[in-house]
């Protein structure tokens, strides 16, 4: 079909065509365009002194393969189960209260009974560990079973494995810290599962209990490891992760087929 | 290229022909300021790297005692079943720090183990030898069983059944005056052969003396 050039459209009718500017204004700009052009001059100024633009394009705005589905989603949503824990987690911190001689187990009684949604804040705390621990898997079977973790990505699913066991780390440093029976037997029994490993392990449980019985430093010990040692290694790691994938890109799935090239076809005779 | 090295082996600077060379310098400056400022770096790495290791570390070779605590007087314990007593074994942190022993006398006729010949009573530890849950003497079965996994164990601690890998751990005991006290806790094998107080699901026969060696944190008795 011939292409027929466009005539151009017909003028606006009087009361829709935008009115000139007013004399004696300025720049004859609204207020609504001279608000966004503040903003991007504030972007500009500190694009033009750090060039994070470039960054940002490069990490957002990735070729992706076709294919590409809900699964790829489950790595992004183990990283907003991290957010969201380690949210939850620094308001729980103001009230918590490492103190085995009953303290411990007060001030999560006062946050989940007397604090304004502390039983909210504390529950997705709760909740949120296990929704990570599950996203976590789902996201290492959607890697394994699409084959993500070969060549040149074989880094990135180690230091997904080490993610993982810092993961259960936390969860196992954090679930002592309610101190009731079920915290304190659940913490006993790991920590002398921790003890079997032979030759090391008498010395890994002793330095899990700071000392050779659970005693007045095994909570804060566990705390600190909790909030402060194990959260910095998986910022640090996830950002490396996160790295990799952008360097990488990511995988099309197994079951995609790939398209040869038109150009490329050789011409039938 | 090979040449070339092979031409300028000498270790004099001078020799070289390295610019402003000194007489008899055999490193050059820019090589030694290089090697100083890592060494300073790694120094002021250490000394904040060395001791934060240390203090979190230092638990594992700190050594305790444990002191004698008295449980009751001679006449409580029979010589034929167990009476649970309390016993400290951390303290400052309330019921946490505390555990369960069971006691009774020394009975010739039941405690013929050598390793048994010396004691005045028989303190048995409540903690499981598999992972460490509390067990509980049931006098209707003479057994100690533990609720989390089905671990069974006869009157003189030793496994009947389930899956721990030792027997009970047992106190040393002492009369002073009319008062039974306990000291230190022991572990033993399935031999009732003492050995230093391990931590449960650490086996004592065979190699398991070797693969689980005792600690220096080990509480002793005083």
């Amino acid at each position: 079909m011939p292409k027929v050039p466009k005539t151009p459209a017909p003028p606006l009718p009087g009361p829709l065509r935008e009115s000139p500017p007013r004399p004696g204004s300025a720049n004859g700009n609204t207020i609504a365009e001279d608000a966004a052009q503040a903003g991007i001059a504030v972007v500009d100024w500190v694009d033009e002194r750090t060039s994070l633009s470039g960054g940002a394009r490069w990490l957002m705005f990735r070729k992706v393969p076709k294919g590409t589905n809900w699964f790829y989603t489950l790595g992004s949503a183990t990283m907003f189960a991290f957010l969201s824990q380690a949210v939850t987690g620094v308001f729980l911190a103001m009230y918590y209260r490492p103190d085995p001689a009953g303290g411990a187990y007060e001030s999560i009684r006062y946050v989940t009974n007397d604090v304004f949604l502390g039983q909210f804040v504390r529950g997705m705390h709760k909740w949120g560990s296990s929704v990570m621990v599950v996203l976590v898997f789902l996201h290492m079977g959607r890697t394994f079973f699409f084959g993500a973790y070969k060549y040149p990505r074989e880094l990135n699913w180690v230091i997904g494995v080490v993610l993982l066991i810092l993961t259960m780390t936390m969860s196992f440093t954090g679930y002592l810290l309610p101190f009731d029976q079920r915290a304190y037997w659940a913490t006993v029994v790991g920590v002398n599962i921790n003890g079997t490993g032979p030759l090391i392990g008498p010395y890994l449980s002793d330095f899990l209990r700071g000392g050779s019985e659970f005693g007045a430093t095994t909570l804060s010990r566990f705390y600190a490891i909790h909030m402060l040692l194990v959260p910095g290694a998986l910022i640090a790691l996830i950002g490396a992760h996160l790295y990799l994938v952008a360097k990488l890109g990511t995988t099309a799935p197994p079951w995609q087929k790939a398209e040869p090239r038109a150009e490329l076809n050789e011409a039938e005779v | 290229m090979a040449d070339k090295r092979s031409k300028q082996k000498s270790k004099y600077t001078l020799d070289r022909q390295i610019p402003g060379a000194f007489e008899g310098e055999t490193i050059t400056r820019r090589r030694f300021m290089t090697g100083s400022a890592n060494a300073a770096g790694i120094v002021a790495a250490s000394a904040i790297v060395l001791p934060a290791l240390g203090f979190a570390v230092g638990p594992i070779f700190k050594g305790t005692v444990h002191p004698w605590e008295t449980v009751g007087t001679v006449d409580m314990f029979p010589d034929n079943n167990y009476i649970p007593v309390v016993i400290t074994l951390s303290p400052n942190i309330g019921e946490a720090g505390k555990s369960t022993a069971y006691v009774r006398k020394y009975n010739p006729a039941i405690d013929t183990d050598p390793y048994d010949q010396s004691t005045p009573y028989i303190a048995i530890s409540s903690r499981c030898a598999h992972v460490g849950c509390p067990v509980r003497w049931v006098d209707a079965s003479e057994r100690f069983i533990c609720p989390c996994h089905g671990g069974v164990y006869d009157l003189l601690g030793r496994r009947v059944g389930g899956p721990p890998v030792r027997p009970l751990d047992r106190f040393y005991t002492r009369v002073v005056g009319e008062d039974v006290q306990l000291g230190g806790r022991f572990s033993v094998n399935s031999e009732l052969r003492r050995f230093s107080p391990r931590d449960p699901g650490q086996a004592l026969d065979g190699i398991g003396q070797y693969l689980y060696p005792s600690r220096p944190s080990a509480p002793k008795s005083s």
